[in-house]
């Protein structure tokens, strides 16, 4: 039974995000919690959490009209709310005996064959379904999300000795294809897989962060990006969690484990660092949400400064910047890093020692095999590498030895794998190391799996430095994007060319994506920069128009061209997709044409693209004027999406985009959206279009010389902003001739070098690369 | 015996007409640089050369220095004129008044600077060095070092040196050992030993103040843990007077190729009293203001061993007679025609002819920019003089000094077997110019700071200061046809370069072997299309004084004939240059070490 509406129970942090995620599926929920004791508005916790989520950042919705799709209610008024729901998802507070209440008073209500699942973080299955009717426990599971939700992939899926198979495979469907969630089996045991290793990890970080005598900076600088860990580090981590989470998770585990684990054994509760955590919590330092936490921004004398907590006195102090030769060591690799004699490099020894140890020790108990630790640490904690990923880095044997050496015990599955790899590559298969020392091949889902899986043991059908065109099967080729952070540069604008002749090698469709973070991040500046600065004019200009003709291209190519963005889509990134004829985003996907920020224009067709679709929408108001400004508002201001929901608005996606959840699913779906646009298909028809020309632009002009005036925008804002009004607005254009687009290119052409040969665009493509951020001048 | 006069018109047309110094008044001390003043430093100067200074240099070359029981002396004359040079206040020409000196631009410095060189380059590296370390106190120094060391070196009473070689460590000072060790009083006991030391001691003078790089004990390795120190030879007494022997001696001196009147020092340095000058540590920072400025100078040392040869060979060349011109007698009531009715000849001469005009305009132009740095009224303005410099300094050192030997040498060629005599003065001249392609940075170091550092640093802002003009002057003057044969010929050699600049941005930045492999052909292009630059703006002022009428058409009729010299015979080297560089490093990389 697929599930179509879905109930939360309890509008906390997490229900409440829970629910908003399935909102962005375009799923029905329906939010409920207690009435407070004394409320007048009865809904007000359901309501409040609604409201709250609007202006939450990162949002928990992908675009603010999905919060339409949740009803909220009351657990006392509205409780046949739940009635017509698929799927009930408890997220209450973690109280067994509250939650077994919850689900019987459920069960009177819920339509039969519904499922009740908790979201809870350590209960075992066994301690919530213990004494319930078989009816509900044939009906329960354990669906452990990860905060916050809409952005941690991990989906914890624990099924009962009664549950029925057939609603694991309706939470595991909806998980992955609506929710986009990575779906890990667990077995029944306390914090399941990801806190189970990832509150280990955090006590043994942050424990022996003390007792080897490194302050907080050095051991964030450690315990940080060094290690594949969010560069927030082990103490930001807390101060952005709440550090008044801890201790309340820590209690939950120690009464759920047996005292044999190594969690138990080796927990001291006596520890200075427990002191002071506790007595942080009493004075109101919970971290980020309360007076601040191990760091705090201190803003006395209108600066803003940031503050460490010295672990020893309690007291803060200017937040240093650690120099720790091991952080530099660990550039070279994990091994370096533990390999360094510093107190960095015994800190990182000390925590993998354990950590990896204890992971390997639960390999078989708390799940069956190594890869869904190692997701589940990937997907729930962000770690870029699981725990068996970082002891392939440091290798097996090695780990092993420095055990022994040590004195410490090795675990009996690491004694099984040896001087093995876990991981490796043979044809076109990777495979692991199953509990029982074999190797066993990774398997690959039908619709879900990434570009590396096409790539493993293949030759691409061409290359280059910069991209790569691969075969997809069943004659889908994939212009994949390789350079660094995947801008393009002229070896990727050379292969879209390629790529817009693929029919000529038999390929019958195309579509560009890749694995990579970010689908690409624009035209590579640095080399635009080096050129301008050695006065390379034309070279650039070269480059314009090859990037140009090369879109231009693909957008007229006899075969369906279909762009897969995920994460960034910016710059000329945005302008490939914008080129396609179709758009099969990610979810998640940030697109929008940003290049005034580097005192720039969209010069690959960008907005040519944006004024077409503007102009001939038909849903638009009357006149020219109202269509263009939404385009240069856009334009001007740099506007980026923060879904793939918010680009439909900016016409970035079309209708008939369709949006993919699972980041894994998101080639396979484009591939399948250009198959099936394969029968029949015609290039689109050339396009004219009729533009204001000077008048429009003059108007544009005057809003921004407003927005000088009033100081929100900068003389050269203004310069800027002025060419890509005269773009947009036609030219010395009027509105009765008709344009080309050929016409709309030279101007965004034209424009682009008139910016490029001004210094002040110079200094802020300087200032971006050197700084990351961009240069008001 | 050879004979040097200085180039007075030639400087006068570079500072008024091309660089028009008259017009920046904007700039503090130029206001003092009239024509008419200027007219009369350049007159003075060129007096001092040819009476005093260049008599001496062939002298000096038979004598050189000697040393006994840490003393050393100077070769005859001089003590005497040093003490003439002093006292008419020249040591001071473009230093601070606060601290005694005139404060004119440090742009007729460079002038002055290449007739000192021209007249007797082992002479003017005493002054030379002295001006080196006068501006790192005054960059770098607190206001009582520069109280305490700063006038009496403005007066030349005083001299100065840069010790920063230690016998296993040149350009990788990183490996340095000498140390600093801080005393309470504030002060430091320095110990260790410091080779090729110009100037380091010599009897012209009653102190010589060293700066010494010194790395003081527990700092950061290598390079980051250097600092500078100001080390006197003799101590201040109460009324800031030489008194006490501080412990530094000279070990002993060189003998050298050339630059005999030089004293090359071995410094040994026993727990002599010395000072930090600048922050601890950041003792590379304080030395790269001196460095920048000594290899400029290094690079005018170059352009002067050309120009003092060309004037000696053009001498020769009208003299000598010998054999018939080809094309047909042209002094029939001689024995024969002097040999400067030849074509080789004439392409020898004008070769060098046209390098050092070309040069003397950029090197000047570089001291403009000094100026800038220094003194310009806006950030702006600074910024970009900085950046200009940076990205030229390499040029000027590495080109002007590889063409300051090999075009001496070809002014050598002029006499014959004359030329390989002594007597004649031109074999020291060659033999003068060797060092400067390798000191202050050997040739091959300032083509890989050019490609490694000056390139790539703030993603190739540097070059905008270069290119941009370039670019700028090209565009302006395209379309002129009385410009075409000196625009067309720049606009390829621009091309040309911008070519090789993208192919070191491209390749260099995957494999830095090849902006290696690529870097000295590169910076010798780079050196010819800077020459092209200051040549293309002569022509066209040429042309324009010739329009206008002049009073002396003769100057400006050379300078085009020159100027056309320059652009069929020189720049074109920019094709073969690009496709050298082009070739990558592949090959000469192939090789194990042990196949040599």
């Amino acid at each position: 039974m697929a599930i179509e509406k879905v109930a939360v129970i309890g509008a906390g942090v997490m229900g409440a995000a829970i629910a908003a995620h399935v909102a962005n599926a375009g799923v029905p929920v329906v939010l409920l919690d207690i009435v407070p004791e004394g409320a007048k508005n009865r809904n007000m916790l359901a309501e409040g959490a609604i409201a709250t989520m609007l202006k939450t950042k990162p949002a928990p919705f992908m675009h603010k009209k999905n919060a339409r799709l949740v009803t909220t209610g009351n657990l006392e008024d509205n409780l046949d709310l739940v009635a017509d729901c698929d799927w009930i998802c408890e997220a209450i507070i973690e109280h067994p005996g509250l939650k077994q209440d919850l689900y019987k008073r459920l069960d009177t209500v819920r339509k039969s064959g519904s499922i009740i699942s908790s979201n809870t973080s350590t209960i075992p299955l066994k301690t919530l379904t213990e004494g319930l009717s078989d009816s509900i426990q044939q009906d329960f599971a354990i669906t452990h999300f990860f905060n916050p939700p809409r952005y941690m992939r991990l989906f914890e899926l624990v099924g009962g000795p009664l549950t029925r198979k057939g609603a694991l495979e309706d939470l595991r469907a909806f998980a992955d294809v609506a929710l986009g969630k990575e779906v890990v089996d667990c077995y029944d045991t306390p914090g399941f897989i990801g806190n189970r290793v990832g509150i280990y990890w955090s006590s043994v970080a942050t424990r022996s962060a003390y007792d080897l005598g490194l302050t907080v900076e050095e051991a964030d600088a450690v315990c940080g990006k060094p290690m594949g860990i969010p560069s927030t580090g082990i103490f930001g981590l807390g101060d952005l969690t709440g550090i008044d989470l801890g201790p309340k998770v820590i209690a939950s585990m120690l009464a759920e484990l047996p005292a044999s684990d190594a969690f138990t054994q080796e927990y001291d509760a006596g520890h200075p660092l427990v002191t002071m955590t506790a007595k942080m919590i009493e004075d109101g330092y919970t971290g980020r949400k309360g007076k601040g936490g191990f760091y705090r921004i201190n803003r006395d004398g209108g600066k803003k400064v940031k503050e460490a907590r010295n672990l020893k006195t309690g007291e803060y102090a200017t937040a240093q910047r650690p120099e720790l030769g091991s952080v530099r060591a660990a550039k070279k690799g994990l091994r370096a890093l533990v390999e360094y004699d510093d107190k960095g490099g015994q800190y990182a020894w000390t925590i993998l020692s354990k950590v990896i140890s204890y992971a390997a020790s639960l390999v078989g108990e708390i799940a069956d095999d190594i890869i869904a630790i190692d997701t589940a640490m990937k997907t729930g904690y962000a770690w870029k590498y699981g725990p068996f990923e970082q002891l392939n880095q440091l290798g097996n044997q090695y780990f092993m030895d420095r055990l022994e050496a040590d004195g410490l015990p090795v675990p009996e599955f690491l004694k099984k794998v040896g001087d093995r790899q876990l991981f490796k590559e043979e044809g076109r298969d990777a495979f692991y190391m199953t509990k029982d020392g074999d190797y066993a091949v990774v398997p690959v889902a039908e619709g879900a799996w990434m570009l590396a899986d096409i790539k493993r043991g293949n030759e691409p059908v061409m290359s280059n430095k910069g991209a790569s065109i691969w075969d997809l099967g069943d004659g889908v080729a994939c212009l994949e994007i390789h350079t660094k952070m995947n801008s393009i540069d002229q070896d990727v604008v050379a292969m879209l060319g390629e790529a817009a002749k693929i029919d000529k090698k038999g390929f019958k469709a195309l579509v560009i994506g890749n694995d990579a973070d970010n689908f690409s991040v624009g035209a590579n500046v640095g080399l635009a920069l080096f050129a301008a600065n050695a006065a390379m004019w034309p070279v650039i200009d070269n480059q314009i128009s090859a990037g140009q003709n090369a879109l231009m291209k693909l957008k007229y190519a006899p075969f369906p061209v279909v762009a897969a963005p995920a994460g960034m889509a910016l710059g000329g990134g945005c302008e490939i997709v914008l080129a396609a004829n179709k758009v099969q985003p990610h979810a998640e996907s940030y697109m929008g044409l940003v290049e005034v920020g580097v005192g720039l224009l969209p010069g690959f067709g960008g907005c040519k693209e944006l004024v077409i679709r503007a102009m001939t929408n038909k849903k638009r108001p009357g006149g020219a004027m109202p269509a263009l400004s939404g385009v240069f508002e856009a334009i001007s201001t740099a506007k980026v999406s923060t879904s793939a929901a918010e680009a439909r608005d900016m016409h970035i996606l079309r209708d008939g985009d369709v949006i993919t959840m699972n980041r894994k699913r998101v080639l396979a779906d484009a591939k399948a959206a250009s198959l099936a646009m394969v029968d029949g298909y015609e290039a689109p028809e050339p396009i004219e279009i009729n533009l204001p020309g000077a008048t429009a632009a003059a108007a544009f002009d005057m809003a921004v010389s407003g927005f000088v005036a009033s100081g929100k925008a900068t003389a050269y804002d203004a310069v800027v902003s002025g060419q890509v009004a005269h773009v947009l607005s036609g030219g010395d254009t009027d509105i009765t001739v008709p344009m080309t687009e050929k016409k709309m290119l030279e101007l965004e052409r034209e424009g682009f070098m008139a910016l490029i040969h001004n210094h002040k665009t110079l200094d802020r493509i300087e200032h971006m690369l050197m700084t990351g951020k961009p240069l008001r001048n | 015996m050879p004979v040097y006069n200085a180039p007075v018109k030639d400087f006068k047309f570079v500072l008024n007409d091309l660089l028009g110094l008259d017009k920046m008044t904007n700039m503090p001390g130029f206001e003092d640089a009239t024509p008419d003043m200027v007219d009369a430093i350049l007159e003075e100067g060129a007096k001092l050369m040819s009476e005093v200074i260049q008599p001496l240099n062939l002298v000096g070359d038979s004598e050189g220095c000697t040393w006994k029981d840490g003393e050393v002396k100077t070769p005859t004359g001089f003590k005497q004129a040093y003490d003439q040079y002093r006292e008419a206040g020249w040591m001071g020409l473009d230093a601070d008044p606060e601290y005694g000196g005139q404060g004119l631009p440090h742009v007729i410095g460079i002038a002055f600077a290449e007739m000192m060189s021209a007249a007797n380059m082992a002479f003017g590296m005493y002054p030379g060095l002295t001006h080196g370390a006068y501006a790192s106190i005054h960059r770098h120094g607190t206001d009582e070092q520069k109280r305490t060391w700063l006038p009496k070196m403005v007066t030349g009473e005083w001299t100065g040196t840069m010790n920063l070689t230690e016998s296993h460590c040149g350009t990788d000072l990183g490996l340095m050992r000498t140390k600093a060790v801080p005393q309470e009083d504030g002060s430091y006991k320095v110990s260790g030993t410091k080779i090729f030391i110009s100037a380091g001691e010599h009897d012209m003078a009653e102190n010589i103040i060293h700066l010494v790089l010194a790395k003081i004990p527990g700092g950061p390795d290598g390079i980051k843990g250097v600092s500078l120190f100001i080390v006197p030879k003799f101590l201040l007494d109460a009324d800031g007077n030489p008194g006490d022997r501080n412990g530094v001696a000279c070990g002993s001196i060189e003998h050298k190729m050339g630059i005999h009147g030089n004293s090359t020092c071995v410094m040994n340095y026993d727990d002599a009293t010395g000072w930090l000058l600048g922050d601890a540590h950041k003792g590379m920072r304080a030395m790269f203001t001196m460095m920048n400025a000594a290899r400029l100078g290094v690079g005018i040392q170059g352009l002067s061993q050309a120009e003092v040869a060309y004037q000696n060979a053009v001498v020769y060349a009208k003299d000598r007679l010998q054999g018939r011109s080809i094309s047909g007698v042209k002094e029939p009531e001689k024995a024969a025609d002097p040999i400067i009715v030849h074509p080789d000849i004439r392409r020898n001469l004008l070769m060098i002819r046209a390098f050092t005009e070309g040069a003397r305009a950029l090197g000047l132009w570089a001291g403009l920019q000094v100026d800038m740095v220094e003194k310009h009224p806006e950030e702006e303005g600074r910024r970009a003089a900085d950046e200009a410099l940076s990205l030229l300094t390499p040029v000027i050192k590495a080109y002007f000094t590889d063409m300051g030997f090999e075009l001496a040498a070809t002014a050598m060629q002029c006499y014959g077997g004359h030329g390989y005599i002594h007597e004649w003065g031109m074999e020291q001249f060659v033999r003068d110019a060797r060092i400067t392609q390798i000191y202050e940075g050997a040739n091959g170091v300032q083509a890989l700071d050019l490609v490694g550092r000056k390139l790539p640093q703030n993603l190739g802002r540097n070059l905008r200061q270069f290119f941009h003009p370039v670019d700028a002057f090209i565009q302006e003057n395209m379309m002129d046809p009385e410009q075409k044969d000196f625009i067309m010929p720049l606009a390829k050699a621009f091309a040309k370069l911008q070519q090789g600049t993208a192919l070191i941005g491209e390749k260099g930045m995957g494999n830095p072997d090849e902006a290696g492999a690529a870097s000295t052909e590169y910076l010798r292009m780079f050196g010819l299309v800077a020459l092209g630059f200051m040549w293309a703006q002569m022509a066209k002022i040429a042309k324009q004084k010739l329009a206008d009428g002049t009073d002396d058409p003769q100057f400006f009729e050379t300078k085009l004939v020159t100027a056309r010299f320059f652009f069929e015979r020189m720049i074109p080297d920019v094709s073969s240059l690009l496709v050298k560089m082009s070739a990558g490093s592949k090959t000469m990389m192939e090789l194990d070490a042990d196949a040599f």
